[in-house]
């Protein structure tokens, strides 16, 4: 198992793009998008979300792979809404009734997800993840999370290269995994040594850091500034965001 | 055991996004500057950890680990495991933004349940206490979260009803597994560095 990035790195508009116009943007339009039940609107989102992928020029054998392993979920509900929602009958299947009301539901559900999952991928996976963190330190969040964020993903890569070591060398005892006792067992203690290796690399990391004067601060190094791009874009999208919002939430008889 | 985006309605991912706010606040709270490498360094351990392969059947399940997490954390677990959830949905986007507040409280409340029943029990001289409460701690769980997902779901819609009993069935297999190895963990953790285990609430000494 490796754990890398493979959109973070390109040189696209969306590459380019502010951290912290990102995130907002995502966050807010995930939000309108979990939250719609207008097929319309979805519609609107789901091209938008995939005009904003292809502009990321990311490599679409990717983006497709990733797009099968996140829909396992939706293709449970797949396998069960259609049946079990009351409604108007379609078809039966194996003396079971579905609906058209299910079938409604679950299109409904797929395309709200798949229209969030690529707007998350056109949008924060084509950033580094130090890039993100940095940016949350912008945006308020405290800073004991936004710690423990950096080191989270700093030692990730450190604890899965132990890992590798671990398994290289049952390996090489000819472990091989199978239904039995002794694999399960084996299995705990490797997780075992790996939260062993795991806390005594905190204490001698935390020493490190006290030699070098640690006080409960961290100095940010890394300035954003706001380009006319980002301030195109971000003004762009919350003025789309907020017309889904006013078409969706505000009865016509208002506006 | 994530809920994708767009399934759940609004008031259930409120409800879920406020409790993870309360519940990481806290855990900040609890948690000195000091024991930031210690948490943050568990949490990549369980990221890492939670993509082994566990051969089951004739499949393979992964490992959810959050017995674990609570014992060896106890509050804590709240901003650890959100952020190991917010990697994950970085880096391959399991799980979302919007429903990233349910899928944490789906894993931390149970870590929590099972770190104030079982952490007294486990550190027990008396094997068969330690070693019974620790499988508990481990299938209690795993089949916490599967009735909090199931929750989740039907809250949302009557029609989830279905599902949600084939989530908490399916992990059946899940939680007797998880129960074993976390009994085998907790052993070796006794034997090799027992003091880890208790290491929730100890002061942070220097080598």
């Amino acid at each position: 198992m490796n754990i890398v990035e493979p959109f973070a790195y390109g040189d696209s508009f969306v590459h380019r793009l502010d951290p912290r116009v990102k995130i907002i943007t995502v966050s807010l339009f995930s939000i309108v998008v979990a939250l719609t039940y207008e097929l319309d609107i979805l519609f609107v989102s789901a091209v938008t979300a995939l005009v904003i992928l292809a502009t990321a020029r990311l490599s679409i054998k990717k983006v497709f792979w990733r797009l099968v392993m996140v829909n396992g979920f939706i293709l449970v509900l797949w396998l069960f809404l259609p049946f079990t929602m009351p409604g108007k009958p379609l078809f039966t299947l194996f003396g079971l009734e579905a609906t058209v009301e299910g079938v409604d539901y679950a299109v409904l559900i797929t395309i709200k997800s798949n229209t969030i999952v690529i707007a998350c991928i056109a949008l924060l996976s084509t950033c580094s993840v130090f890039k993100l963190v940095h940016a949350l330190h912008y945006l308020y969040v405290p800073d004991k999370l936004v710690h423990i964020f950096f080191f989270t993903y700093r030692y990730i890569h450190v604890i899965n290269l132990e890992y590798v070591r671990l398994t290289n060398a049952m390996k090489v005892r000819c472990f091989i995994p199978r239904n039995n006792l002794h694999t399960y067992k084996s299995l705990a203690y490797l997780i075992g040594m790996l939260i062993l290796k795991s806390y005594e690399r905190s204490r001698r990391i935390y020493n490190a850091m006290l030699c070098r004067g640690f006080k409960g601060k961290f100095y940010i190094l890394e300035r954003y500034e706001f380009h006319a791009s980002d301030w195109l874009f971000g003004i762009i999208s919350l003025l789309f965001i907020a017309g889904l919002v006013v078409i969706q939430w505000i009865p016509a008889k208002l506006l | 055991m994530h809920i994708s985006e767009g399934v759940l309605s609004a008031p259930v991912l409120l409800t879920g996004a406020a409790i993870t706010v309360v519940g990481c606040a806290v855990g900040l709270k609890k948690m000195d500057y000091d024991r930031i490498p210690q948490v943050a360094l568990m949490s990549s351990t369980f990221f890492v950890a939670s993509l082994i392969h566990v051969p089951i059947g004739p499949s393979s399940v992964h490992l959810l680990l959050n017995g674990v997490i609570g014992l060896l954390l106890g509050w804590a677990a709240f901003p650890a495991i959100l952020v190991a959830l917010t990697l994950q949905s970085i880096l391959f986007q399991f799980g979302g933004i919007t429903a990233l507040g349910v899928n944490t409280v789906n894993v931390v409340v149970p870590a929590l349940v099972c770190f104030y029943m079982f952490n007294y029990a486990i550190r027990r001289e008396n094997t068969f206490i330690s070693l019974g409460s620790a499988f508990a701690c481990g299938f209690l769980a795993v089949f916490l979260t599967s009735i909090m997902v199931g929750i989740s779901l039907v809250f949302t819609g009557e029609a989830f009803l279905e599902v949600s009993k084939l989530v908490v069935i399916a992990h059946f297999p899940v939680m007797i597994i998880e129960g074993i190895m976390t009994a085998f963990c907790v052993v070796f953790l006794k034997k090799v560095k027992p003091e880890i285990l208790g290491v929730a609430h100890a002061p942070i000494t220097s080598l």
